[in-house]
């Protein structure tokens, strides 16, 4: 077990290692200055000067990258060339709104997707699977910023129950600022649950039809012992890796439901700082995101080491 | 006795929600894009103005609704006869919102700030006309000018030129403290900054206590924002398709109103092809403008024949120029040796005008023979490519800057656009002082770019402003990129 984690760590550092190059060499080829793009149209060729120089910018590439990995090692992230604020400070401020609303998308998305697969594999063919794989192929087709713009006309323009986005901050609490993210979550959680339970149906009707089920049943186990013990724990490391997949597309994709939502989270500082050229801000935030993405890979390997033994000793024959 | 104090906290509390009701003295207003910071000295960004100018920060002088010169933390003027020397005259008791005075050490601070050669001012040609900059005592400021600038005065009125401390101008990006009506509170970066009544204003007090402005980027959701009641005001409603169900509503009004906004369609007079005044002329003759309008911009916008303002007195109406006559414009294209066909690429920003504009250019040149070939690109990349190195042969863009017609007289800017005529025609109108001359010169500019036709002028955007009912004095125009809100109350 523990040469397996050693091994996923290393892995882990020396991916990150090449995502910081790779990002830093794509944001230079990437046509596009960010002095530019903050003078705008009518500035002074001197007045760009003195902006790259203030930014660092004159510097070669080879020095810019190594003063950056250095310093991002070190902790110090740089400061945000168009906020002008410790980007730190920045993706603090921006992970309180993303990590929440991934949170609870992905803890909404499992409390519907995983009951529901079981329930639809359990009655496979019958009405009860007919509807809820219908309404899961609906939930696959909708667009997520679409079913979010019909939620706030729903909860928000007509019953005016809750307001059409935007994020209060925790200054008035914990529970106001959490509730102004649940129908964002809602939004990312359906779409997502709905895979995850064709994804979850699909392999406990694999698992229903292995031997062992047979046996188990043999033996006099009641039908919902088999099920739950015996073929769902066997069923889940498929929509293990949906979640940990989803997870990472949670942190990094909610770039379209936080401008639905006008909510100031990681996705719109990423969106915008990509369109103002704030370099820094890209930079750090894609090698961060990438280290979380990593990062839950490498607790959904865990979580399948815990479902299948085999993986845990190292079995050379799975 | 307990149902007494019920009673009566029940109508405390309801005097208080209606107390509230009547005299409502908080505005929340939605805003497309989010400033990059705010200080508005050192920044191209609309979105800085809008939030902060004429709110937080005070220049000199201050553009009115309606685009005139007003006095602001200068009260009075002189200008001496040659036109060089301009004696300011600033107001008494203003002070910072932290405190210090505002003085003529202020000033000269501030202007020296901004001439400075490490300076970051993305309008320092705004600047170049100033010889030098003097503070013979505490209530006067003296400027000299290399010379004469007809335009000084209303330059001096830009958000770029506005006044700022020594003590607090580093960390204005931030915590902006200027001499307004309103004070800086907080800004909850990527949704809303919060902006409170300055007390101890210098002029009548803002009508409003609070002031907030959301940061909203997506029209849907704008338009549901405005529909909840979570905002009461969209300034700059970027979604004209969406204007027809806040004009049913009994509980809005949409107000329409004008910009600075050229909306073009530049052609690169460089390309080979484009060098050639008729292929211009043809391309002039193949546009439809009000296709366009009604195409990409729903209805809103006004045709324009230059590239000028149809608001500004001087404005002279040229869009009979060039009819839309397609058969006009393959006569034009055969005759510059075209008549097999041209191709051309349209490189296109993200702006919904330049966007659905795009598409609709792109077939109306069709139909006169031209094949274009669209190319969306992102505002840095459109910098970099159009704007910078010129590698481009049509684009779509709204010049927003006003009274910008000068861009025409500058050799290397994007349009490669070469005219001795027009050169000569801007440098009088520069240094002309008289308005009758100024305004013949400024006919004249017009005419020499409709003439040439330089570009494709297209139309003037429009400022659609979604207001709830009951709030006054917002404006309706946009003589200059800013949110007023020094005489916004509500009814």
């Amino acid at each position: 077990m523990l040469a397996f984690i050693v091994r996923r760590l290393t892995a882990l550092a020396a991916t990150l290692l090449v995502a910081a190059l790779v990002i830093f060499m794509v944001m230079e080829v990437l046509p596009g200055d960010p002095a530019e793009v903050m003078l705008g149209l009518n500035a002074q060729p001197d007045t760009l000067a003195a902006l790259r120089a203030q930014l660092g910018l004159d510097r070669p590439a080879p020095e810019r990258f190594i003063v950056w990995v250095l310093a991002f090692l070190s902790g110090d992230l740089g400061i945000s060339y168009t906020y002008d604020v410790p980007v730190a400070e920045l993706i603090g401020e921006r992970m309180g709104v993303t990590l929440p609303l991934a949170l609870m998308a992905i803890l909404l998305s499992t409390l519907i997707a995983l009951p529901s697969g079981v329930l639809s594999a359990m009655y496979r063919g019958r009405p009860a699977d007919t509807v809820i794989m219908g309404i899961a192929q609906l939930g696959v087709a909708v667009p997520n910023f679409w079913f979010a713009i019909l939620l706030i006309l729903l909860f928000a323009v007509s019953l005016g129950w809750t307001s059409a986005g935007g994020f209060p901050g925790y200054d008035d609490g914990i529970l106001p600022a959490l509730g102004s993210l649940l129908l964002p979550a809602i939004a990312l959680a359906l779409p997502q649950a709905a895979i995850l339970a064709r994804v979850t149906r699909s392999a406990v009707i694999d698992v229903l039809g292995e031997d062992y089920i047979r046996t188990a049943r043999a033996k006099g186990l009641s039908g919902r012992t088999v099920l739950w013990r015996h073929a769902v724990r066997n069923a889940l490391a498929a929509p293990l890796t949906i979640m940990g997949l989803q997870f990472s597309f949670l942190l990094a994709g909610t770039v379209i439901i936080e401008n639905v939502f006008y909510l100031p989270g990681l996705g719109r500082l990423i969106f915008q700082a990509i369109a103002q050229r704030d370099l820094i801000v890209v930079k750090d935030i894609v090698v961060l995101l990438v280290g979380m993405v990593i990062t839950v890979n490498f607790i959904v390997d865990m979580l399948y080491a815990w479902a299948d033994p085999r993986l845990r000793h190292g079995d050379s024959n799975v | 006795m307990k149902t007494k104090l019920f009673a009566a906290a029940f109508l405390a509390a309801g005097l208080g929600m209606s107390g509230q009701a009547c005299a409502k003295d908080s505005l929340t207003l939605g805003i497309g894009l989010e400033p990059p910071h705010l200080d508005p000295t050192a920044g191209a960004a609309a979105a800085i103005d809008e939030v902060v100018y004429q709110n937080v920060f005070e220049g000199l002088t201050r553009i009115g609704p309606d685009g005139a010169v007003l006095p602001g933390l200068a009260q009075e003027w002189t200008i001496s006869d040659d036109g060089l020397t301009y004696s300011f005259k600033l107001r008494d008791g203003v002070n910072f919102h932290d405190g210090t005075a505002f003085d003529s050490a202020d000033a000269l601070f501030s202007l020296n700030r901004a001439m400075a050669e490490d300076s970051t001012n993305a309008q320092k040609g705004l600047f170049e006309p100033i010889a030098t900059v003097e503070a013979p005592d505490a209530a006067t400021v003296t400027i000299t000018l290399k010379r004469p600038t007809g335009h000084f005065l209303f330059n001096l009125g830009w958000g770029d030129v506005v006044m700022v401390a020594p003590e607090s101008a580093d960390t204005n990006k931030t915590a902006p403290v200027g001499t307004g009506p309103f004070t800086f509170d907080r800004w909850s970066k990527g949704s809303e900054i919060r902006l409170t009544r300055n007390d101890t204003y210098w002029g009548d007090a803002a009508k409003l206590a609070k002031v907030s402005f959301k940061i909203m980027p997506d029209a849907a959701s704008s338009a549901a924002a405005l529909m909840s009641g979570d905002i009461d005001v969209f300034p700059n409603f970027g979604a004209p398709e969406l204007l027809e169900q806040f004009r049913a509503d009994p509980r809005f009004e949409v107000v329409v109103g004008t910009t600075e906004g050229e909306t073009i369609l530049s052609m690169n007079n460089a390309n080979k092809a484009l060098s050639d005044i008729r292929v211009r002329r043809a391309i002039a003759h193949a546009i439809d403008r009000q296709a366009i309008i009604d195409g990409a911009m729903f209805g809103s916008g006004t045709p324009i024949g230059s590239h000028f303002a149809p608001h500004h007195p001087a404005y002279v109406d040229l869009t009979g120029m060039y009819p839309h006559d397609q058969a006009k414009a393959k006569a034009l294209l055969a005759e510059a040796g075209y008549a097999s066909g041209l191709k051309l690429r349209l490189t296109l920003p993200p702006p919904s005008y330049a966007r659905r504009g795009g598409e609709v250019i792109a077939a109306q040149l069709a139909a006169v023979g031209i094949e274009t070939e669209i190319i969306p690109v992102e505002w840095a990349q459109w910098l970099k490519q159009v704007f910078k190195s010129t590698d481009y042969d049509l684009t779509i863009v709204s010049h927003t800057e006003p009274f910008d017609i000068g861009i025409y007289a500058r050799d290397s800017y994007y349009f490669n656009y070469k005219s001795e005529r027009f050169n000569k025609v801007y440098a009088e109108l520069t240094e002309a002082v008289d308005p009758a001359q100024r305004k013949a010169l400024i006919g004249d500019a017009q005419r020499i770019l409709a003439e040439d036709s330089v570009n494709g002028f297209l139309f003037e955007l429009a400022q659609n402003g979604v207001w709830k009912n009951g709030i006054k004095g917002l404006w309706a125009n946009r003589p200059i990129q800013a949110n007023d809100l020094t005489g916004a109350y509500w009814e």
